[in-house]
């Protein structure tokens, strides 16, 4: 990894950049709209600083993290040369500069519609047009991906795609249909309306094509961390993969069912029929499969990493695993914020049970927990992994490493299970005041103040992460040597064209798209009289 | 392994797939179009089409020759979008003053007056408070005779001709922190803040900008709006906001656009 190591980074640093900031932004937020501060005079600042911490949380973080971190995988583990080196520089540059684009009309208060854009609220069609340039620029790192994975397989006839790039052709595969969703919102009816060519627009149907990017672009963001699980947890504590085909297995499952299941977040939309939002909760259920499938190969995994280090009995294994690695840690509380984060999630794809919570406090916490909790952890993790391989100077501060991830799990605790408690007691998500003197309301001013302080600790771990990676900076130069990926107790040799390609799968996934989305979306369009007078933000009518 | 002796292999994996995935999608179908909407115990579709029909979301129409429901009331006609006066240039604010000088003896040669003030007032509000007249929309026994003359044209062009006026000086002094309903509005009684449509912290179209106004006027119309007496906002926003404030919320709103500039 030499060629495009300087591609990779700019990719990481920027990634993490953003994060800084938006992290800062989080946690004035908690604070402003807790009992600790006087009502802010202008709601305004509120909404703008959610909407600039979700877009550049949800829209370029991961998605940088996910090309910097797909590029590293495609020369590490294809041992050769990035194909495209240059179209990958112009795929961050056009991230790059729509990030500023998206950013600035956010910062002047020209665009706070929050990341989830809800129209008919309207903002700067620069705040739109720079989300675009973001997705297009990964589309570049999608279409990347999939030309390295075929010019090897044409080298290389017959041989198993190596996991690690499976995964990663897998993921960038998901995006670029998921992403087609909310492309199509942003094109076809809110730049038009933004730019002034139209004045109208039917929001049912712009919620109904953003609910096909909203739900899949969590996978998305989930991959770089499943793909950690398989190909670096079990080698980086000495153990074995337990099973390459169950890892194929999960990841050609998410780009199936992780796809057509986005109603599940329209399910209190009177414009979607309630057979599609039955037949959308079943596929999401099956999201289950995929995940517990890779919750079963891990943890068998590690079990092997324990018992080749000597632990003995049932239980007598986990002992012996080298908890004071940081990726054996990562990875433990990882899977502990995704199982309370899978529990919570159950409610919410539940037709009948989500009536409880929509639109309340408990799906922030859930999101954060999966997102920020379960995954973003597991960034920290990889940025830990192949930080020597990109710079090339020793990355050993372990005790820092350590009490990053350590303080990260407890912050994101301390934030998100407050936020799921008022939220069952029915506290709206999205507001910028909160009446406390309220009786109704006063009871929960405890658990907003807990919520604070979770922030506070993450704001403390995120820096902690910044120190970690700068005193690697000025660290010793090494001889990283080379960047091995997990082997498996079996290694494949020959594979089902299925398990080594994506044909039958993309095939799936658009067709199930079209089962589940097909009617609804023609429906809404062909139906007179749904459109709605746009609401235009920060500009004077 | 080559790709031709996977050919057998794959096609089994291609219809187990795809038969898989497809059992699912239809049992999931069956039971979310048919079985569940007629096991509803109210038993209200009828036959299972119907109940199909509902659960792909297909829109009940009224039958033909059944009037929709009416409010006991008149209400407005007028659809505000933020560009319905977009395009207004010189020769319309010319054709407006004009026509303003019949509005003149009460709302001033300047529109400023205090009856209440038009001068700088958002266009698309005056146009729209303008047909709500004509209409009876909005009930005024000195307003109705006075506009029912006016045609469409004319209506855009006094509201473009006002607007256009420059807003009284800043002379007023400013009252400071606004009271927290205009800021804050009261989340737990469904009042979002005044000032996120009428000014202060953001303006939306057809809200009038409410700096500057006597509180008397202000006053009365929340008044009016509670009572039910002011009924030409659409779908309730206001009248919906007023019977929620208390008098003191009533009192301080009012005071503190009247005291802006």
């Amino acid at each position: 990894v030499s060629s495009s190591r300087w591609l990779i980074l700019a990719h990481f640093w920027s990634a993490f950049a953003g994060f800084g900031a938006a992290l800062l932004l989080g946690a004035w937020q908690m604070f402003v709209r807790s009992p600790l501060s006087a009502p802010l005079g202008d709601p305004e600042w509120y909404y703008r600083s959610v909407t600039a911490h979700g877009t550049t949380m949800a829209y370029v973080m991961p998605t940088l993290v996910a090309m910097g971190y797909g590029y590293f995988v495609a020369e590490a583990v294809l041992k050769r040369k990035l194909i495209g080196l240059h179209w990958a520089w112009v795929g961050f540059a056009l991230v790059a500069v729509g990030t500023v684009m998206a950013i600035a009309p956010v910062a002047l208060g020209l665009a706070s519609v929050l990341y989830t854009f809800y129209p008919p609220l309207i903002g700067n069609p620069f705040y739109y047009i720079g989300v675009v340039l973001v997705v297009v620029g990964s589309w570049i790192w999608v279409a990347l991906m999939w030309v390295n994975m075929y010019r090897w397989k044409q080298q290389n006839p017959g041989a198993p795609v190596p996991l690690a790039m499976f995964a990663t052709v897998a993921g960038s595969l998901l995006w670029g249909w998921t992403a087609v969703g909310a492309a199509i919102e942003l094109l076809f009816q809110i730049i038009p309306v933004a730019m002034g060519w139209r004045s109208t627009i039917d929001a049912g149907l712009a919620r109904v094509f953003f609910s096909w990017t909203l739900h899949a672009i969590v996978y998305f963001w989930l991959m770089p961390t499943y793909i950690a699980y398989y190909t670096i947890v079990p080698r980086a504590i000495g153990g074995r993969l337990f099973s390459d085909t169950m890892g194929r297995l999960a990841f050609v499952l998410f780009l199936v069912v992780a796809m057509p299941i986005g109603v599940h977040h329209l399910f209190e939309d009177p414009q979607v029929g309630s057979g599609f939002k039955f037949l959308h909760s079943v596929f999401t259920a099956l999201v289950s499969i995929p995940t517990l499938l890779t919750v079963f190969t891990i943890c068998a995994s590690v079990e092997i990493a324990g018992r080749l280090r000597g632990g003995k009995g049932v239980l007598g294994w986990l002992g012996a695993l080298p908890w004071h690695n940081p990726v054996m840690l990562g990875a433990a509380l990882s899977f502990v914020m995704l199982g309370f984060g899978g529990a919570g999630g159950l409610i919410n794809m539940s037709y009948q049970l989500d009536s409880t919570i929509h639109n309340t406090q408990w799906v922030t916490g859930h999101f954060h927990l999966i997102f920020a909790g379960a995954i973003v952890i597991m960034y920290f993790v990889i940025a830990y992994d192949i930080w020597p391989h990109l710079t090339g100077r020793a990355l050993d501060s372990f005790r820092l490493m350590r009490a990053q991830l350590w303080t990260w799990f407890a912050g994101m605790i301390v934030l998100t299970f407050p936020w799921h408690y008022v939220g069952v007691l029915g506290m709206p998500r999205r507001m910028a005041f909160y009446d406390y003197t309220d009786p109704a309301i006063a009871g929960q001013a405890a658990w907003v103040i807990m919520s604070v302080i979770g922030g506070a600790i993450l704001v403390v771990s995120g820096a902690l992460f910044f120190i970690v990676l700068a005193r690697g900076q000025l660290a010793a130069r090494v001889e990283p040597g080379v960047y091995r990926f997990s082997v498996a107790v079996h290694p494949p040799h020959t594979l089902p064209a299925a398990l080594n390609g994506f044909g039958l799968w993309v095939g799936l996934m658009m067709a199930l798209t079209i089962v589940n989305y097909g009617f609804p979306i023609a429906h809404i369009w062909a139906t007179q009289g749904t459109a709605v007078p746009a609401v235009l933000v920060g500009s004077r009518p | 392994m080559s790709e031709a002796p996977a050919r057998p292999s794959r096609n089994v994996w291609a219809r187990v797939s795809i038969g898989i995935t497809a059992a699912i999608a239809l049992v999931g179908a069956v039971a979310g179009f048919a079985w569940l909407p007629m096991s509803q115990p109210q038993g209200q579709f009828g036959d299972v089409w119907n109940a199909i029909c509902s659960a792909a979301g297909l829109v009940y129409r009224t039958p033909a020759g059944e009037p929709p429901a009416q409010a006991a009331y008149r209400t407005t006609d007028v659809e505000v979008t933020p560009q319905m006066l977009r395009g207004a240039g010189a020769e319309a604010v010319g054709r407006g003053a004009t026509l303003a000088l019949r509005c003149s003896m009460c709302h001033g040669v300047q529109g400023l007056s205090g009856i209440p003030n038009l001068a700088g007032e958002q266009a698309i509000a005056i146009y729209k408070q303008l047909i709500d007249f004509q209409t009876g929309a909005r009930a005024s026994a000195v307003m109705r005779p006075l506009v029912t003359s006016l045609g469409d044209a004319d209506m855009r062009d006094l509201a473009v001709y006002y607007a256009y006026l420059p807003r009284q000086p800043d002379a007023r002094r400013d009252s400071g922190t606004p009271p927290r309903i205009v800021a804050d509005g009261a989340p737990m009684r469904g009042i979002a803040p005044c000032g996120a449509c009428h000014g202060t912290l953001e303006s939306k179209a057809g809200a009038p900008l409410l700096g500057g106004q006597p509180a008397s006027y202000l006053h009365n119309q929340l008044v009016a709006f509670a009572s039910g007496a002011r009924s030409n906002d659409i779908s309730q926003q206001m009248r919906n906001v007023a019977r929620a404030m208390t008098p003191v919320e009533i009192d301080s709103a009012s005071q503190f656009y009247a005291d802006q500039p």
